[in-house]
């Protein structure tokens, strides 16, 4: 990215969160769990933590969600939830026949304190009918990290509890490798990915895959647990693969964690859209596979330069203000200016070596209504669904990015990962800044330019004063 | 026990709940909240339905003291509509952080509450109180009676937490809230002998301004709709209404019968959703106005209103009869009475097969047999593999049921309609039966079904793929 000044991160003063942009830590951790085969994922608290994430996911993926709680009680609560992880174990057994049961802590319970990893082992000898039924525990507590934490946070403890350890020089497969996702790709991302993969002639093994799971197909029966998602044995031999490629700065811990295990090493993409990323994304499976760049890849990179001279008329000079998880926020940010935009206003949700780097003087770890007011000035707002509003009384265009996106259609279809998607995305940005371009009249003849050029000097002036009233993380 | 225990206790002990009376005493003990089941539990906390229940007042903040999962994953997400103020689509929380549990929320709270007045300035603030400041002991009752001293305008503590049990209960103890700090704390600028008040209706998708116009031409006035579309001066000056009805089951008994006790106010319990439903709930309103001191030719103008809305609404679903005479519906519903919609689906020549009675009292259960015959399949608690069995066996056309079971008939490749609180479209009064019948209509006629349904090309015996086509396609191109 050309932004070579570092960005400053800064947390508001403010006491009161409005308009979350936020999600929780175990809703994230829920949904990696939803890209294991046959799991069912499940929150340890108040049956109401449940309950909300899973409407949130329902209205998101416009799909039936598995997900499970250990309905904690106040005064479960109160003495430790033993018999609620037990009982809610026993019954997910019974109802629903899973080859993983994956549990996510809450905010309830982690105040209380319980030892989960405890409760398991306890169940685990009380039990030994359940022997086949795998149990993976991630700790994340509502009141610390976000979203795409938990999602990170469970990919690792995924490898860590299921992926055996693998004796130095042990035989590799030269043709496999293992792909660690972040929440910000989508089902149809993952598909767009495998299918790159495999045209190189390399089998690749998606964690977590969402993929099979929700990407909208119509099963031959119901079935209360994931469909489709990564198995349990492809998670135990992800070792074998040649080599690991990790999508999104929040799979780095995944995949240290897979490579302190198993000596497989790793390659970190921390972008997906626009030309340089997927160059080396193009690099990486030609080297690994020791293949040529397949004739079809060859022409969607032409189109994609193509359409970034098209476009780059319609991106030169917009401000634009995007709130998003640090990883989505990368991306978006890093394409966008790519074109000549600028980011007028950055808003995520969580800590990441990312935001210093991004091309802007403040990232905000903030909400909505701190994005709202720093994109008075912009020509377009980046954020999920619930920046509507905001949209609305902002009059801008808005494009929605992230989870989650309840008022569109085909969440888990929009596709932002190689040349063809990035050529996509910059038709349908660019749309957008023609539909809302003002015709000319007599009266604006000479303003135009000028004000623009006002306008973006009031905005660095306002940002540096309101620096001036937030601490510095 | 603590205050919130006692009011819990109190709330079970719902002298009006038909339910409630049917029992024994060391049963009314328990509550009437069965003990979930751990792994196998569906539905929304205590927080959830006390915001359910007092969100769509408008005008004022809600504010949510917690960590972020109880609003961040929620908010701006339920149909409630307004016809003014947008404040209460704005998501508030204290979003409590690990410090804030180490050394307590108090203090983040009493800042949020000032940030909210200096930015937004509405007529009050509800605080709800969740599970982790309960659980580390935040007293939100001081801290909120502090700020409207400091402040001089209402906040309102919603006491609450997920975990003291399910969203019914939240629903009532919202109810106590505003029974405790609102109704009764400020005066209508005049009364008339038409006042109402309308307790448990939410406006979801509007349905409160289908019904609105036709009390509007009676000179009825609703001084307090408990919370549909409400503003904060209206709840407070509720006590004032003459008669009140109560909508939406069991959902705020609690206030009607406490309203009675307190100011005198008589209720009934009515329903806008069918046809009869609604006109049997216009004349109640009527009768107790009439009761109450209004002149008596009111009646006579209910009946006019009621003859004219009828025969519009029975020439409006006519045309439908025909297209649906016969068609099998399976109604799942919680919160909605059953009997009352299943009235109104049979006035269109639906069929039930089945209809979901989880939340139903002993009286509704006999009006269902009433309305469906003995042989009446009234579902408890159906598995979704059951539900998806008995659409995919097509032992029923159409499923009616709420957003979060809507894929258990997509999957099975059978219609199905959203009858809960994300739906879009408004059913209550005459008009909203009429528009029922005609999504049911769409949705039962939609050419999707057997589209959804054709095998594709290559699930077909090979023998019959290759079928009439001609026989030597390929040589007789290169012939020529």
């Amino acid at each position: 990215m050309r932004g070579a000044a570092m960005a400053t991160v800064l947390k508001p003063k403010k006491a009161c969160t409005v308009n979350p942009l936020k999600m929780s830590q175990p809703m994230g951790g829920a949904m990696a769990m939803m890209g294991v085969a046959n799991c069912m994922p499940v929150l340890h608290g108040s049956q109401g933590c449940t309950s909300f994430g899973l409407v949130l996911l329902v209205r998101h993926f416009r799909e039936a969600i598995p997900l499970q709680t250990t309905a904690m009680s106040e005064v479960a609560t109160v003495l430790g939830g033993f018999d609620n992880v037990e009982q809610a174990v026993l019954n997910i057994v019974k109802r629903a026949k899973p080859a993983i049961i994956g549990i996510c802590s809450t905010g309830v319970t982690e105040t209380k304190g319980d030892d989960v990893e405890g409760f398991i082992q306890l169940i685990r000898t009380r039990h030994p009918e359940l022997s086949d039924v795998e149990i993976v525990y991630v700790s994340t507590p509502d009141f610390k990290d976000a979203f795409q934490d938990g999602w990170g946070k469970t990919g690792a403890k995924l490898i860590h509890d299921l992926t055996p350890e693998r004796p130095a020089g042990a035989p590799r497969d030269p043709d496999r490798i293992n792909v660690l996702v972040g929440c910000h790709l989508t089902p149809g991302d993952i598909d767009e990915l495998r299918n790159m993969i495999e045209d190189f002639g390399l089998s690749p093994v998606f964690l977590p895959d969402l993929s099979g799971s929700l990407d909208g197909h119509i099963p031959d029966d119901f079935t209360p647990t994931t469909l489709g998602g990564t198995s349990l044995n492809e998670i135990a031999t992800l070792g074998n693969a040649a080599v690991t490629l990790a999508i999104g700065e929040q799979m780095r811990l995944a995949a240290e964690t897979l490579e302190k295990k198993t000596g497989t090493p790793f390659v970190l993409l921390d972008r997906m859209t626009g030309l340089a990323p997927n160059d080396d994304l193009m690099t990486f499976l030609a080297r690994t596979s020791r293949r040529e760049v397949p004739a079809k890849y060859r022409k969607q990179r032409g189109q994609l330069v193509d359409a970034m001279l098209d476009g780059h008329f319609f991106f030169g000079g917009k401000r634009i203000a995007i709130g998003a998880e640090p990883d989505l926020l990368w991306n978006m940010a890093g394409w966008m200016t790519d074109l000549g935009a600028v980011i007028g206003a950055a808003v995520t949700t969580t800590e990441s070596p990312l935001l210093e780097k991004l091309p802007i003087e403040t990232v905000l770890i903030g909400d909505l209504e701190d994005l709202e007011g720093a994109a008075k000035d912009c020509d377009l707002l980046v954020t999920h669904s619930h920046g509507r509003q905001a949209a609305e009384r902002l009059h801008i265009p808005f494009f929605r990015a992230g989870v989650p996106m309840f008022d569109r259609l085909g969440a888990g279809h929009e596709t932002s990962i190689g040349y063809r998607a990035s050529r996509n995305l910059i038709f349908e940005i660019g749309n957008l800044f023609i539909a809302s371009a003002h015709e000319p009249d007599p009266g604006s003849w000479r303003t135009e330019a000028i004000e623009s050029g006002i306008k973006a000097h009031a905005a660095r002036h306002e940002t540096s004063n309101e620096t001036a009233g937030m601490e510095a993380l | 026990m603590t205050s919130l225990a006692n009011t819990v206790q109190e709330v079970f002990n719902e002298p009006a709940c038909a339910k409630n009376q049917a029992k024994s005493e060391k049963e009314r003990k328990k509550g009437c909240t069965k003990q979930l089941a751990p792994g196998a539990a569906a539905g929304g906390c205590a927080f959830d339905g006390a915001k359910i229940a007092l969100q769509p007042i408008t005008d004022v903040a809600h504010l949510v003291h917690g960590p972020i999962a109880c609003e961040g994953n929620s908010w701006d997400n339920r149909g409630a509509k307004s016809s003014g103020s947008q404040l209460y689509r704005t998501g508030f929380t204290t979003d409590i952080n690990e410090t804030d549990i180490v050394f307590g929320g108090e203090k983040r709270l009493f800042k949020s509450i000032k940030e909210i007045i200096d930015k937004y300035d509405p007529p009050a603030i509800f605080v709800y109180q969740t599970c982790v400041p309960a659980m580390i002991g935040d007293d939100i009752g001081a801290v909120c009676k502090a700020a409207a001293e400091k402040f001089g305008k209402p906040i309102i503590p919603v006491i609450s937490p997920g975990f003291v049990g399910p969203k019914n209960l939240g629903n009532k103890l919202a109810g106590e809230a505003i029974l405790e700090h609102v109704i009764g704390t400020m005066e209508p600028e005049y009364t008339t002998p038409y006042d109402i008040n309308i307790i448990g209706e939410y406006n979801l998708a509007g349905e409160l301004w289908q019904v609105k116009p036709l009390l509007d031409e009676l000179g009825i006035r609703i001084l307090s709709c408990i919370s549909g579309d409400g503003k904060y001066k209206e709840v407070a000056w509720s006590h004032r209404a003459r008669a009140a009805m109560m909508v939406c089951s069991k959902a705020m008994i609690n206030v009607a019968r406490k309203m009675e006790e307190r100011y005198e106010i008589p209720f009934f319990e009515g329903s806008f959703y069918g046809i009869e439903d609604t006109s049997d709930s216009l004349r109640e309103i009527a009768r107790l106005l009439i009761e109450r001191g209004a002149p008596a030719e009111l009646m006579e103008r209910t009946e006019v209103v009621i003859a004219r809305e009828e025969a519009l609404a029975w020439k409006g679903i006519e045309p439908y009869k025909p297209r649906l005479a016969g068609k099998r519906v399976l109604l799942i519903t919680g919160g909605v009475k059953s009997w009352s919609v299943v009235a109104a689906l049979q006035e269109a020549g639906l069929e039930l097969v089945g209809t979901s009675v989880k939340k139903s009292t002993k009286e509704d259960k006999e009006k269902i047999k009433e309305l469906m015959g003995q042989d009446a399949h009234m579902i408890d608690d159906m598995t979704p593999r059951e539900m998806y069995r008995m659409l995919k066996d097509a032992r029923a056309d159409i499923m009616l049921s709420g957003g979060r079971s809507q894929f258990i008939s997509l999957k099975a490749k059978m219609p199905w309609l959203d009858i809960n609180q994300e739906r879009h479209h408004a059913y209550a009064g005459y008009v909203g039966m009429v528009e029922l019948v005609r999504e049911i209509d769409k949705a039962l006629h939609n050419p999707v079904w057997e589209q959804a349904r054709r095998a594709a090309p290559w699930e077909t015996k090979p023998s019959e793929m290759f079928e009439n086509c001609e026989p030597d396609l390929p040589s007789a191109i290169a012939a020529e």
